[in-house]
């Protein structure tokens, strides 16, 4: 999974965009009257993932969110959301039906960690 | 519930022909214009939509500090990898820091000889492991700018909140616009705008970008990532500088508020104050980073192992100093393409995907 992690210095063929955030939509939520351990289930086109919603303290169930890192930095309204999809999949940074390279490394990590 | 403006589209209205249209008049009103792409991921975008190209030959485009990888010391390295080798220590860290070389060698080359080192891709993961792993001590490398430094905060109030005590930050954060001000109050390179960074915005709003205008009369605009906004963005700044009238602006409103993200701002206000911290070759630029307030002390990686982290050493040769601050292009230094390549980098410019090195090399340079 960690193709990242070449043995040497270099070689790392995936592009880690560290600033790029991407929209998602809210479908599941944890936790939703703490301020630091707020979370949610984040679907990403079919792909979910499990981020942390204590910085978009209005964001409910069917919200839409930009997430970086793990971490929804805003709420962000639907069809700029999904504007914002259909520029990610012509610019060919996400292919239809999978997600950019960090979230995809961390829907991964996530899906290891259930047994 | 937060309401955002979207009297602006996030793909920006008009089509790239008539953006570029747009931009060339403004341009044939100015003798030359040099704009600085703040942001690592702006740097790559552009070169990915073929941005350079499009502009007038009079408008240039310089790449800015805005690469996380780039801008971090390359002593904090040495410490990380001195961590890793302690034997009790897991060290986590986002994946682009891996393979940044080191006076010792990088964090993957700690790692094949034994070191720990984990990678995560949220700083969340990284409180996760400390809770999984009871008999390690987990240290956090918490890099990048106000786009990942809330996450930072979080993670830390997440730890204290759960009571654990095997979980520290190694801090090396930085913020965007004190070194934009160091950059113009430096003088070296004659910058008539910024592109602003899209997602360090999304935190710290239009509006932290005042100061620069007010105090260098310089244009701040706001940008996302998606071609034409960014191409919207490079507009602006030209009509502004036709204008004569510096200002900030945002064509990026559908995610940026004037005021930012109040939640993020408060997380990041609890948990750290801002202190003067150590660019990659590029020295110590006063009240650009973060360090922890005294009420988590017990958090600080830096107070709990006693570090001392070099922020001189740089490898010879190597221009990554003078090409994250936009004096030189990448083909200006020796190494560039030659012992400096993607496979085996020297600086971090070449390192991260978001490096200027990397994306000139990617991409084949210049326009």
């Amino acid at each position: 999974m960690l193709s990242c992690f070449a043995e040497t210095e270099g070689a790392c063929p995936q592009e880690f965009n560290m600033c790029l955030a991407i929209p998602g939509q809210v479908i599941d939520m944890t936790d939703p009257d703490d301020p630091i351990a707020r979370r949610g289930t984040v679907d990403f086109k079919g792909n979910q993932v499990d981020v942390s919603l204590a910085m978009v303290p209005d964001a409910e169930c069917g919200s839409w969110v930009l997430v970086h890192a793990g971490y929804a930095l805003e709420q962000l309204d639907e069809n700029e959301a999904l504007e914002t999809w259909q520029w990610l999949q012509q610019a060919k940074i996400v292919e239809v039906g999978d997600l950019p390279e960090p979230l995809q490394k961390l829907a991964d990590s996530q899906a290891e960690e259930t047994p | 519930v937060s309401e955002l403006s979207s009297n602006d589209s996030a793909v920006s209205t008009g089509s790239m022909e008539a953006l570029a249209d747009e931009i060339a008049r403004h341009a044939a009103q100015l003798s030359s214009a040099c704009i600085m792409e703040v942001c690592g991921t702006h740097t790559v975008s552009i070169f990915r939509a073929g941005i350079r190209s499009l502009l007038p030959k009079n408008v240039r485009l310089v790449s800015g500090p805005g690469c996380p990888v780039c801008v971090t010391p390359q002593g904090y390295i040495d410490v990380a990898c001195e961590l890793a080798r302690q034997g009790d220590i897991t060290v986590c860290t986002y994946g682009d820091m891996v393979r940044v070389p080191g006076r010792g060698g990088s964090l993957a080359r700690a790692r094949a000889k034994g070191g720990d080192v984990h990678v995560v891709y949220s700083a969340h993961d990284a409180v996760e492991y400390a809770a999984a792993h009871p008999d390690r001590q987990v240290v956090f490398l918490a890099v990048g700018f106000e786009t990942t430094a809330p996450a930072t905060a979080l993670s830390v109030l997440e730890a204290q909140s759960r009571g654990l005590k095997n979980f520290t930050a190694l801090l090396g954060h930085k913020l965007a616009v004190p070194a934009m001000m160091a950059l113009l109050e430096a003088g070296d390179v004659e910058l008539d705008g910024f592109l602003s960074p899209g997602h360090v915005s999304v935190v710290i709003g239009a509006d932290a970008y005042k100061p620069i205008v007010e105090r260098h009369q310089r244009s701040c605009v706001v940008a996302g990532f998606e071609p034409r906004n960014m191409l919207a963005g490079i507009a602006r700044l030209l009509e502004l500088l036709v204008a004569k009238s510096p200002a900030v602006d945002n064509v990026y409103s559908v995610a940026v508020r004037p005021g930012g993200n109040p939640s993020a701002q408060a997380v990041l206000e609890r948990v750290f104050e801002p202190i003067d911290t150590g660019w990659r070759a590029i020295g110590t630029i006063a009240q650009s980073g973060l360090g922890f307030r005294e009420a988590f002390w017990p958090f600080d990686a830096q107070r709990r192992y006693g570090l001392e982290i070099d922020e001189d050493y740089h490898p010879a040769g190597c221009l990554c100093g003078d090409v994250i601050q936009g004096k030189v292009e990448p083909p200006a230094c020796t190494l560039f393409g030659t012992s400096c390549t993607p496979a085996r980098p020297i600086g971090p410019c070449m390192v991260s995907s978001e490096g200027t090195c990397a994306a000139w090399y990617k991409y084949g340079g210049a326009r």
